[in-house]
């Protein structure tokens, strides 16, 4: 299992990562969701700049080999960025999950959202009970 | 004993002894009691094999065949000639007897087989990617049109040529029928789509537009045209191709089609009363990811020699569920097959000879008939190997009198098209030799009012 | 082993069939075919002698494993063996040589057989009305659902949810969204069968029907089934069957009995037919007389002895395939059920399900068994124990072939980890099934002594484990003459 958990980031039951900067937030997965896939990641699919987000809806697909998983939105918001990188070579999300692998930025409407997120320790401890 | 068991009552003793239970009873112990049958199910009595022999042959010989009658019959499903090439290699047992190749490395020389029909159906319609095929050409219309709607996102309308052959429209009207969408049809004028009306109907709602080349009349349509319109209206081109007519008509990927589909019945399968059939499936290749059904792609084994493998199944129900591109599991995987070594056989200029055969037997026998009089063509357009003729009278009953003198001129148009009553489709392969052709003529000319 | 491709056999000016000339006067295809339609040359299709085709397609067909060639213990999939008699049969020119449009009285042979084979798979499931236009299992699911969602838009109720259980094929969640439905998931309880108390909770009136598959995937029979669909019925909904195991239960149950509305069922699973490397099979669906309106049409009838395709249902939800279905199945299917009669049937089932249950009771002692009933027809074991040494299903599974026996099914169903679903079928002999185990028990003990062996399998077959990352990363579809070996 993959313990690589970063301090300064906010994190979903569905291992995504949130990264807040001002009324921005980056959004990716975590490097344990990648091991779940092998690090084999063959595919991503993200939505348009522009796009308007909820909570906990779902706001892309990343495929391995033999499995697809959906990507759940972390805070409500606009879409004011994608990373055409990942679209371009999706192995980036397994080698760098917290860093240049990440998906796309939101326009946070409220910080009051980031209330349901997870801090590092509560995500340290979904993914031990999941093991 | 029956022939597909093999277990002997001692052998089924030992089982039941290792398995811990008295009788084979004990085994279905756990089904409710007030459901267990209590009697067998009312079926014939059993047959041997040389019994089951004759009495499939005595219901064979109900039917008329195509060879005991002169049938002018197409449609959809064609009399072309088989080559033996195509029985003999596809009826190995290795083959048909195989499951899906979920197994690559035991299925390789089924994964190679669709590889290479794969890339056939992109040489033969010019497209830059196929699927290992579906069920058949009106279900393979529907699953591009439900892929086109996908991947246009906001539009949900559908622009369908009445022009195309009517149970195929009939089957996307039925796959639509829950979906969110809004079809409508195109009429047609002197046997071809016509443009004008398209252009009116199109609007930036139009996700698609289907066409069929050679439409059901056999007529040509003007491809080049309707391409343009389609595609300044930002909408997606879908054609249904007849896959021997591409042995002389351009390409579909000449004239940009975004989607082509087709009834491969063609190549080198049976008529079977329409039940042999394959969906031919080809498209751009920004559908990838979109695409229904199989996908077979190559790759290296460890030591590094090429080898093929079902891909991008991450698209596919048995992996993405309610998400799936489509919920289509199983394939025709052996008509691919014959449809592979049948192109394989006939090669291209083989595929040139037949389309040209076809075309000009067609061209020829047109002719002749409207030279008759009461007959004539009530579309002066092009065609290829169907055509339609104008009859003196309604034509169920062209049909009637000729069956009696062993000739099946042809489809009836009025059950699909009201106005059309008095009009026959009639279909001409290569199968067919000029004294066929001139007695039709004959035939025909006996029954002509002059 | 060979593997070249039939393109880089081609060389330009072969050809592999003699064609008749043109016996009409000249006349140049130009006239016929306006020149802004008319291609300069044929498609660039592969150019190979008789002799040259027929040598790779033979040379490609050893490359497969098959029903006939080896053992096949697919769970789910039921790889009986296909009798050849029935191929004979559905060869014959007086089926090969007849065209869906010809007047219904020239085709009675052929339509007799469709009719008579509808009526016996109505007396199997104890339903009333057929269809055999679905091509295939999962289009006979979606023609099931499209008749779902006519029968209560029809009696002006609005349900939008199926639901589903954790075990099921994938096809039904598929399907069903492809209607238009939407999908909830009921859990299996302790003991592999549905949760009542679960599903009793997500009844309300939005549920259209349930979608059960019995026996379910594990291969165990739901005892609770009467009490399922009561509880379906009770609120309104109806009860869809999966029929892709009801080669378990031939002359054992009847599903109308167990409270099933509709089902479909795989001609190419239960009665024998060959599945072709992926079809075509043929996915009849059966229904009880109160959805008989929403069959799709044609519907085959018998008026005076002859039989009639009728296109006058009012409630029909159209056509779900060209023509009448996949007609070659179905005259194999016939052949099979008249072949064996009622009592064959049976004892077809009863030795499927004492294969299984044999095979499971030897494989008890070397694999966990997550449910420890008796099985149907096939069972689930896992591969957990074997995971802890670093052996995944998969290992096996690949091992497998090199001991010359197609591997089961593997992680599915998707509520057992390391999941093996085996199914041997009834036509294999018990010294096949204690080959098989000696095959396994091999397996299992290298696991102990040396995995890498494992992990290195297959190495008996013509090629070795595939880069499967690099086929979906960048997929290779077609082959172009730049291509490299």
């Amino acid at each position: 299992m993959n313990l690589d958990i970063p301090e300064d980031i906010f994190y979903t039951r569905t291992h995504e990562w949130a990264r807040v900067h001002n009324d921005e937030v980056t959004v990716g997965i975590t490097a344990y969701a990648t091991d779940q896939m092998n690090k084999e990641i063959v595919n991503v699919d993200l939505p348009t700049v522009g796009t308007q987000l909820t909570q906990n809806a779902g706001f892309g697909v990343v495929d391995s080999v033999k499995a697809a998983f959906d990507l759940y939105t972390p805070v409500p918001g606009e879409v004011v960025e994608v990373n055409q990188q990942v679209l371009d070579d999706p192995a980036i999300v397994a080698s760098s999950p917290f860093q240049e692998g990440w998906m796309i930025k939101i326009r946070m409407q409220s910080a009051e959202d980031l209330k349901s997120l997870l801090a590092p320790d509560d995500y340290r401890e979904l993914i031990k009970s999941e093991e | 004993m029956i022939p597909y068991l093999c277990n002997t009552q001692a052998q089924q003793a030992e089982m039941l002894q290792l398995i811990g239970a008295r009788t084979a009873a004990d085994l279905f112990a756990h089904i409710p009691q007030h459901l267990s049958l209590k009697a067998l199910p009312s079926l014939p009595h059993p047959l041997s094999e040389m019994e089951l022999t004759t009495a499939l042959k005595t219901l064979g010989a109900k039917n008329t065949t195509t060879s005991q009658i002169l049938s002018f019959l197409g449609g959809g499903i064609y009399d072309h000639f088989i080559p033996s090439t195509v029985t003999h290699l596809a009826h190995r047992a290795e083959f048909y007897t195989a499951y899906t190749p979920y197994q690559p490395e035991a299925s390789q020389g089924l994964l190679q087989a669709f590889f290479e029909y794969q890339t056939m159906i992109c040489q033969l319609t010019g497209m830059e990617m196929a699927n290992a095929s579906l069920y058949d050409g009106a279900t393979a219309l529907a699953e591009a049109v439900i892929m086109a709607l996908s991947a246009h996102g906001g539009r949900s309308g559908v622009l369908i040529a009445k022009s195309v052959h009517p149970e195929y429209r009939h089957v996307v009207a039925t796959y639509l029928k829950n979906l969110d969408t809004d079809m409508k049809e195109l009429d047609f004028t002197d046997g071809i789509t016509n443009v004008e009306e398209l252009e009116k109907a199109l609007n930036d709602n139009t996700s698609c537009v289907v066409v069929q080349q050679p439409n059901f009349f056999g007529c040509l349509e003007r491809m080049n045209e309707i391409a343009r319109s389609v595609h300044d209206a930002g909408a997606f081109l879908i054609v249904i191709v007849d896959p021997i007519s591409l042995g002389i008509l351009r390409v579909p990927g000449t004239y940009e089609a975004d989607i082509v589909v087709g009834e491969g019945q063609s190549l080198g399968l049976g008529q079977m009363c329409g039940g042999e059939t394959l969906g031919i499936f080809a498209c751009k290749r920004e559908f990838l990811r979109k695409v229904p059904g199989r996908l077979v792609g190559m790759t290296k084994d460890r030591q590094g020699r090429r080898s093929f493998v079902l891909t991008l199944q991450t698209r596919e129900q048995h992996i993405r569920r309610e998400k799936a591109t489509s919920n289509i599991c199983t394939n025709h995987a052996l008509n691919a097959l014959k449809a592979a070594i049948y192109l394989g056989t006939i090669g291209p200029h083989g595929l040139r000879h037949i389309a040209t055969l076809c075309a000009k037997k067609a061209a020829y026998l047109r002719r002749q008939i409207a030279l008759l009089p009461g007959f004539s063509y009530p579309f002066s357009q092009p065609h290829f190997k169907d055509f339609v003729i104008q009859t003196p009278e309604p034509a169920d009953r062209i049909v009637d009198s000729l069956r009696e003198k062993g000739l099946l001129p042809g489809i009836p148009l009025g059950q699909y098209y009201p106005e059309l009553e008095k009009c026959l489709l009639v279909c001409v392969t290569e199968t067919k030799t000029r004294a066929e052709l001139d007695r039709f003529v004959a035939l025909l000319k006996t029954m002509s009012h002059g | 082993m060979d593997e070249t491709l039939i393109f880089e056999r081609s060389v330009a000016g072969r050809c592999g069939v003699s064609l008749p000339p043109d016996d009409l006067p000249e006349c140049d295809i130009a006239s016929l075919v306006p020149c802004d339609l008319l291609s300069t040359s044929p498609p660039p299709l592969p150019e190979v002698s008789e002799g040259i085709l027929v040598r790779h397609y033979t040379n490609l067909s050893r490359k497969n494993f098959s029903v006939d060639t080896h053992f096949y213990p697919l769970g789910s999939c039921t790889m009986k063996y296909n009798p050849k008699i029935n191929e004979t049969l559905a060869a014959l020119e007086a089926f090969t040589h007849t065209h869906p449009y010809q007047p219904p009285d020239m085709l009675q042979g052929i339509l007799t057989i469709a009719y008579e084979l509808g009526e016996m798979l109505k007396e199997l499931t104890g339903l009333h009305g057929i269809s055999l236009q679905p091509s295939a299992g999962a289009h006979g699911e979606l023609t099931s659902l499209m008749i779902i969602k006519a029968y209560f838009q029809q009696k002006g109720e609005r349900r939008t949810k199926i639901l589903i259980p954790d075990t099921a094929h994938g096809t039904n969640p598929a399907s069903s969204s492809r209607c238009g439905f939407q999908v909830q998931q009921i859990a299996s309880d302790k003991r592999g069968r549905i949760d009542l108390a679960a599903l009793k909770l997500a009844l309300n009136g939005e549920v259209a029907a349930l979608m059960v598959t019995n026996p379910n995937t594990l291969g165990l029979f739901e005892e609770q089934i009467g009490e399922i669909c009561d509880a379906v019925h009770e609120n309104g909904g109806l009860v869809y069957l999966d029929g892709a195991n009801f080669n378990a239960i031939l002359g054992i149950v009847k599903p109308a009995d167990f409270g099933a509305d509709l089902m479909h069922i795989n001609l190419h699973k239960t009665f024998s037919t060959p599945h072709g490397g992926g079809g075509p099979g043929a996915g009849p669906i059966v229904v009880r007389d109160f959805l008989s309106p929403f069959l799709p049409v044609p519907v085959l009838e018998k008026q005076q002895g002859q039989i009639v395709l009728r296109y006058d249902h009012a409630h029909s939800i159209g056509r779900v395939k060209s023509f009448l279905g996949n007609m070659a199945v179905v005259i194999k299917a016939y052949c099979y059920i008249r072949m064996l009669g009622a009592e064959g049937l049976k004892s077809i089932s009863e030795h499927a399900v004492l294969n299984a249950n044999y095979l499971l009771a030897r494989l008890r002692g070397i694999f966990d068994v997550p449910y420890n009933d008796h099985c149907m027809h096939e069972f689930v074991v896992s591969a957990q124990n074997q995971k802890q040494k670093g052996i995944r299903a998969l290992d096996i599974a690949k091992k497998l072939l090199d001991y010359g026996f197609h591997p089961p099914t593997i992680y599915f169903p998707l509520i057992v980890p390391e999941a093996l679903m085996i199914e041997p079928t009834e036509t294999e002999s018990k010294e096949t099934l204690d080959q098989f185990v000696q095959a396994l028990e091999r397996i299992v003990e290298m696991a102990d002594k040396n995995p890498q062996a494992i992990l290195k399998a297959p190495i008996t077959t013509p090629v070795t484990r595939l880069d499967e990352y690099s086929a979906a990363r960048n997929p290779i579809l077609r082959w172009l003459s730049t291509s490299g070996k």
